[in-house]
């Protein structure tokens, strides 16, 4: 069994003891634990189920590669599925739940997937569930559907807060092992700002786990002393609990720091996403140890054999009372002889190597009485949620069982690879080395930058280097030239040397017993979370998936949580030998970030809740907040779209402020229309170009309606024109087009008309500005006082300033609804107090405020096109019968010629009409119009198309404008509009002015 | 996620200041143009594997628009110029050549 | 007059780690010209008693200062009461000069995060080295705060001001209080 020993555990604080919970059960561990190894202390070793053939799995590694142990940890608002058991710090009260099973974790109804693994081989999805096709939707996706998944989904919103930090340095580490802080120290001495961060909580590494001296001290003791001299620089930052999570283009890397995961009672952010701009990148990521390819080699209780010492040394957790190691090199020898330090029995070490000389650790192990048996391996593991024994075979054959031991555990090590995600997210290459059977970063193919220069190195074991002097010497090295190329000068920085044994060299093993047959193969597992075994890479190979790209997806190799961290290398290699080919020719999958899974919360940073995206508002925002403002998102902006009272639904409340905007007096906050001052001796002279009216002969005091197309001749925007002095306009645009206008404006003056002299500023915010419109609109501002505004003193499309109520205003005489109309623009921090002015005075003459929706049916009632519904951007403005508006005078404006463009002066272009439907009902918004015939796809011809639709309260019917083939010339035909309900619409085709055709109300 | 340093106000600053304006040194045809002319100006663009120039605005920052070369294989950036420019500054070139030798983009080597 | 209302009327937010404050009303006039005109330099520093400031600098007095914005834009500082006369005096100095001055005081908005962890608060919504060496008393930055375009500079060492629309200051602040919860210390600068 799996217990707690009563010596080791380096890391735990044995003094606190806490609670947790597993699958409701009450278990205890100590502070200092993970999650693994507490439940390991408390005998659980299976803990959880796998995804495609819910097979029982047991952890397999004591670190961020573990692909097994994921459990559901939390509740409510706290809740994350899929949770690492190795990472998860212990703390009191955690409850963690395991997953991907049903009933229960010990019996599961799909595990009888399990049995039909022969028939559901690689691809089986893909090719069972193709026919027949009609099944797909009805039962196979279903079923699919309910069986996937590995943890449950959370249900309640995150009760957490997270955060970004944007951080600049010189020199950052990834990896807080003793190659990282040697690098740090390095880098630190020449002064360079250097940031490490480490994804653990502890710093080290696994140095201390796999001993040695260096410099006479213990690595405990080296590691203690470098920790304290980084302390001492005020140069040098070190963050714990925060991974290096991916590298990116010109020097950009995140960390993800996890602020409280390890005590949910702290105050705080639970994640911060550090988005750091790094001049030189370190990667002493380390490596990680891979499993050999024998059968059963999934069953709980197999495990990584430096594992298995991660448990022994760090926590004081056996992994199991009989312990049999399997390797093909020296370091499971430091498990062997860690477990028999412990007092725990290793029946025999299983060396795959021949035999041959003895290194210093083989020397150790056998004068501990520990049996080594060279040239043998695993033949098969027996057991079924727990190893009980295995049997014996030699390497070489085709696994003839020699003897059987009985063990409850078995430290398995194939090898190591380095950590090499973080050098090739950004295009870093490998190289492949034979001794350590490895991908390695290539030091003459890293990662460029923005001039082009390497800006990652990897240091240690993650560059490839496996004994404590050579990671010593080579952080060092690597941590002075990355701050030599970040610009510090470095002082020859001399390694600490040490005193380590020799080993003997590695060979490579991928499959054990080399000969295995198709049993043998069909039961070794390369994925343990995806299922996917040795047999299924070569079937996918057999079937022409040769490709490593096509073979992992086809395999679902190294697609589960972990991304493959323990399956990729040994993939690799069984896909080459059954292709025939060496390793490197195969080549690896792309690496892409993160380097485990970061939270969707982190990403998000402070973006949830009020403030996920910017609400602009306008000086009279409250106001309307607590009138009954039901609003409408305009780009950033909120406007009301109605003024909702008690009784009335939304519709009600548009429909009674039409008919009294039309009846008395409406006041709409207009703050939001963009207003741009365009001014210098040029000014006249651009303005013609961006519009395609003539802006230069407006005299000062008038307004005029003016179109922006674009180069393509597209209609981009519309707004009133005032000429404010000979050489200065006030040019209005549409809410939500100010900063694009604006925008659009300096590009052409910087990038094309640097020679003119034209100044633009976008005064938009600094005016509160109130439509003021109906029969009473005259009415209520002279009740306010101040200034005249007869019909003589202030005619139709002129602006004048003055004051009204004791507030200095411009008054613009416009209308955008064809009643009586002010637009009064008074300084933002007094729109309120204007507002409030003119409620009072209106509160006599009827004046209600109206929100968007009223101001869309009072245009449209008056067939005024509106940007963005009757434009889409591929509708220019002879569409629309803006002739009057487009200039033939002038030689050029934005989008004259394109609009010379065969297409765009073709008869066939849908041009705009009014839309009446006969029964009075009102069009569906964006119906089609059907004409005769079909086209290539057997569908109906198209020849319109609605692009407003709203039911008039004063003409008492749906009215509509559309775009029509032929449509001007087919006044009074009756056309069809399929909506989606099934039903046929038929509208009349008219003119679009529906409403007071002459004019006579707005010009009183 | 590019940095680039801003010709106008001299600040070198993260992608999310910037926003890019696609391809630089277009000449602008107008209503006299032929149609030729006037399909390349306002469709055909380059889109070079390598050496490639563009048109960026820095409109989180000074709000001033400018061009840079940059390669399209390996992101570097070899330099940020004015935008009131029909053509890259030689000095800029020779850089390019000495990274790029046989470099060419549009009417420019 | 009483009906002038800042965009926040003088919010303030001291339950985090910083001290948020919407600072009320502040004169700010744009000017957009020539900065190396002797006629644009004279009406920028004649009116706000400061010099010229340096490529990304502000120079300020009180309520009073020039904060360079852009090779041809300037943001004059000035009592909010004071904004027309400071224009009228500024186009006379301004004479025929090409350029633009225009009162943006009412399109804008200021805010100011204060105490120890100022830097940390704002490195958290800024895409800018702000670490003390980096980033010191007297420079300007316009940039990004989260999702909207701002400017800011620091007043002393605990002290940022920023100046945003006036319609985004809402967002401002409550992003700003976001990034000052309780027990959001970074220490990272020091």
């Amino acid at each position: 069994m799996s217990t707690r020993l009563a010596t080791g555990g380096r890391l735990l604080n044995k003094s606190k003891a806490l609670n947790f919970s597993f699958n409701g059960t009450t278990l205890k561990g100590f502070e200092g634990d993970t999650l693994a190894s507490a439940l390991l202390a408390n005998d659980q070793v299976l803990m959880g189920r796998s995804f495609k053939y819910h097979r029982p799995r047991g952890v397999v590694a004591s670190g961020a590669e573990e692909p097994n142990g994921l459990v559901n940890l939390g509740e409510g608002g706290k809740f994350e599925p899929n949770q690492r058991v190795t990472t998860t710090e212990l703390f009191d009260g955690l409850k963690a739940k395991s997953q991907n099973h049903w009933p229960s974790l010990e019996f599961d109804v799909g595990a009888v997937n399990a049995k039909l693994s022969r028939f559901m081989p690689a691809g089986f999805y893909y090719k069972m569930f193709i026919h027949p096709r009609s099944f797909w939707k009805h039962v196979y996706e279903p079923i699919i559907r309910h069986a996937a998944g590995l943890g449950a989904a959370p249900k309640d919103r995150d009760a957490d807060t997270y955060e970004h930090f944007y951080a600049f340095c010189d020199v950052l580490i990834v990896g807080g092992g003793i190659a990282g802080l040697q690098a740090a120290k390095a880098a630190g001495a020449t002064g360079a700002k250097v940031i490490l961060v480490e994804q653990t909580a502890h710093l080290g590494g696994r140095a201390p786990v796999d001993g040695g001296m260096v410099k006479g001290q213990s690595v405990a003791d080296f590691i203690t002393a470098t920790v304290a001299d980084l302390e001492a620089m005020d140069n040098v930052t070190v963050r714990t609990r925060m991974m290096g999570s991916g590298v990116y283009d010109h020097g950009y890397v995140l960390g993800y720091e996890r602020l409280t995961d390890h005590a949910p009672e702290m105050t705080g952010p639970r994640h911060r996403l550090w988005r750091i701009r790094a001049a030189q990148t370190i990667t002493a990521t380390g490596a990680i140890e891979r499993p050999l390819s024998f059968a059963g080699n999934d069953i709980p209780g197999v495990m990584l054999a430096s594992a298995v010492r991660d448990y022994a040394v760090n926590f004081g957790v056996s992994s199991g009372d009989r312990t049999v190691v399997v390797t093909n090199n020296d370091d499971a020898y430091r498990t062997a002889i860690a477990l028999k330090h412990a007092g725990l029995d290793v029946p025999a070490i299983l060396d795959a190597r021949p035999a041959g000389t003895d290194s210093d650790l083989m020397t150790q192990a056998k004068a501990l009485g520990i049996r080594i048996m060279m040239g043998h391996g695993i033949a098969t593991v027996k057991g079924g949620k727990r190893v009980t024994g295995v049997e014996v075979c030699a390497q070489a054959g085709e696994g003839a069982v020699l003897e059987e031991i009985v063990c409850d555990a078995v430290a398995m090590s194939g090898g190591w690879s380095p950590v090499v995600h973080l050098w090739s997210h950004c295009g870093g290459k490998l190289t492949w080395d034979d001794t350590q059977a490895s991908f390695r970063p290539d030091p003459n193919r890293p990662p460029l930058g923005d001039r082009g220069q390497a800006f990652v190195r990897a240091a240690g074991s993650a560059n490839g280097e496996t004994t404590l002097n050579a990671v010593l010497s080579d952080a060092t090295a690597c941590g002075a030239a990355a701050a030599k190329a970040a610009g510090f000068k470095s002082k020859a920085a001399k390694a600490p040397t040490a005193d380590e044994p020799t080993e003997r060299a590695m060979i490579p093993v991928w499959l054990m017993p080399q000969g295995a047959g198709y049993k043998l193969r069909s039961k070794t597992w390369l994925d343990y979370q995806n299922d996917v075994k040795v047999s299924d890479v070569q079937l996918a190979a057999q079937e022409g998936f040769t490709s490593v790209e096509h073979a992992k997806r086809y395999t679902t190799l190294g697609m589960a949580t972990d991304q493959g961290k323990l399956s990729n290398i040994n993939g690799l290699a069984i896909l080459s030998d059954a292709l025939n080919q060496p390793i490197p020719q195969t080549g690896t999958t792309t690496f892409r970030p993160p380097y485990t899974p970061i939270s969707m919360g982190s990403i998000g940073g402070e973006a949830r809740g009020d403030v996920f995206q910017p609400i602009r508002r306008t000086p009279m925002y409250d106001w309307h907040e607590a009138n009954g403002a039901d609003w409408e998102p305009v780009g950033q902006w909120r406007r009301p779209y109605a003024y909702v009272r008690d009784g009335e639904t939304v519709h009600d409340a548009v429909m009674r402020e039409t008919k009294n905007t039309r009846e008395n007096l409406g006041l709409l906050d207009a703050s939001t229309l963009g207003k741009l001052i365009v001014k210098g001796p040029d000014a006249g002279k651009f303005l013609d170009m961006m519009y395609t009216n003539m802006m230069s002969t407006l005299k000062v005091g008038k307004c005029r309606y003016g179109l922006m197309c674009s180069e393509n001749g597209f209609l981009i925007d519309d707004g009133v024109v005032a000429r404010v002095s000979e050489d200065k306009f006030l040019c209005h645009t549409t809410t939500g087009g100010a900063e694009t206008i604006h925008g659009h404006m300096e590009e052409w003056l910087q990038t094309e008309w640097w020679d003119w002299d034209v100044y633009v500023a976008n005064v938009t915010e600094q005016y509160a500005q109130v439509a003021v419109v109906g029969p009473n609109a005259r009415k209520a501002l002279e009740a306010l006082g101040g200034m005249d505004l007869s019909a003589e003193a202030l005619g139709f499309m002129e602006w004048a300033d003055g004051t009204l109520g004791g507030f200095d205003v411009r008054a613009y005489r416009i209308s955008f609804s064809g009643e009586l109309s002010y637009e009064i623009a008074v300084p933002a921090s007094q729109g309120q107090a204007f507002w409030d002015a003119l409620v009072k005075v209106g509160a006599d003459l009827g004046a209600m405020p109206y929100g968007t929706e009223c101001l869309h049916i009072l245009r449209a009632e008056k067939g005024f096109i509106m940007i963005g519904d009757e434009t889409d951007g591929t509708v220019i403005p002879q569409d629309l019968g803006l002739h009057w508006a487009i200039s033939k005078k002038k030689d050029d404006f934005l989008g004259k010629r394109a609009q010379q463009r065969e297409h765009m002066v073709s008869d066939e272009r849908w041009k705009l009409v009014g839309l009446e439907t006969v029964d009075g009902s009102t069009l569906p918004d964006g119906a089609y119009a059907v004409g005769e015939g079909t086209n290539a796809n057997g569908q109906r011809n198209m020849i319109g198309r609605v692009t407003s639709s709203y039911h008039s309260p004063n003409l008492d019917r749906g009215i509509a404008m559309g775009l029509v083939l032929h449509g001007p010339s087919r006044m009074g035909e009756v056309i069809t509009f399929p909506g989606t309900d099934g039903k046929d619409y038929q509208a009349k085709i008219v003119n679009a002015v529906f409403y007071d055709p002459e004019g006579e109300k707005q010009n009183v | 996620m590019l940095i680039l340093e801003c010709p106008c106000c001299g600040i070198t600053a993260e992608e999310t200041e910037f926003h890019g304006g696609g391809e630089a040194h277009l000449k602008r045809f107008g209503p006299d143009s032929e149609d030729k002319d006037f399909e390349n100006y306002l469709f055909m663009r380059e889109n070079p594997k390598g050496v490639h120039f563009e048109r960026w605005r820095h409109n989180n920052g000074c709000g001033k628009w400018f061009h840079a070369a940059r390669c399209t294989m390996t992101l570097e950036v070899f330099g940020t110029y004015s935008a009131q420019t029909y053509e890259p500054p030689k000095a800029l070139c020779d850089a390019i050549s000495a990274k790029r030798p046989g470099w060419s983009w549009g009417a420019f080597s | 007059m009483s009906n002038l209302v800042s965009a926040l009327d003088k919010a303030t937010d001291s339950s985090g780690i910083a001290v948020i404050e919407e600072m009320g009303l502040q004169g700010m006039i744009t000017l957009r010209g020539d900065l190396s005109a002797e006629s644009v330099k004279i009406a920028s520093t004649s009116v706000t008693g400061v010099e010229m400031p340096a490529q990304n600098m502000a120079n300020h007095a009180g309520a009073s200062g020039i904060c360079w914005m852009s090779t041809d834009e300037l943001l004059i500082l000035c009592p909010y009461d004071g904004v027309a006369d400071t224009l009228a005096k500024m186009h006379k100095l301004l004479g025929d000069t090409h350029s633009l001055a225009v009162d943006v005081s009412d399109a804008r908005a200021c805010l100011r995060v204060s105490g120890p962890n100022a830097r940390e608060v704002m490195a958290k919504l800024a895409p800018v080295d702000l670490a003390p060496e980096g980033f010191s008393v007297g420079m300007f930055r316009r940039t990004r705060l989260a999702q909207v375009a701002a400017a800011f500079w620091i007043v002393d060492a605990q002290t940022f001001q920023i100046v945003c629309f006036r319609s985004n200051a809402q967002y401002v602040f409550d992003v700003l209080n976001v990034a000052a919860q309780s027990g959001s210390e970074v220490g990272f600068f020091k």
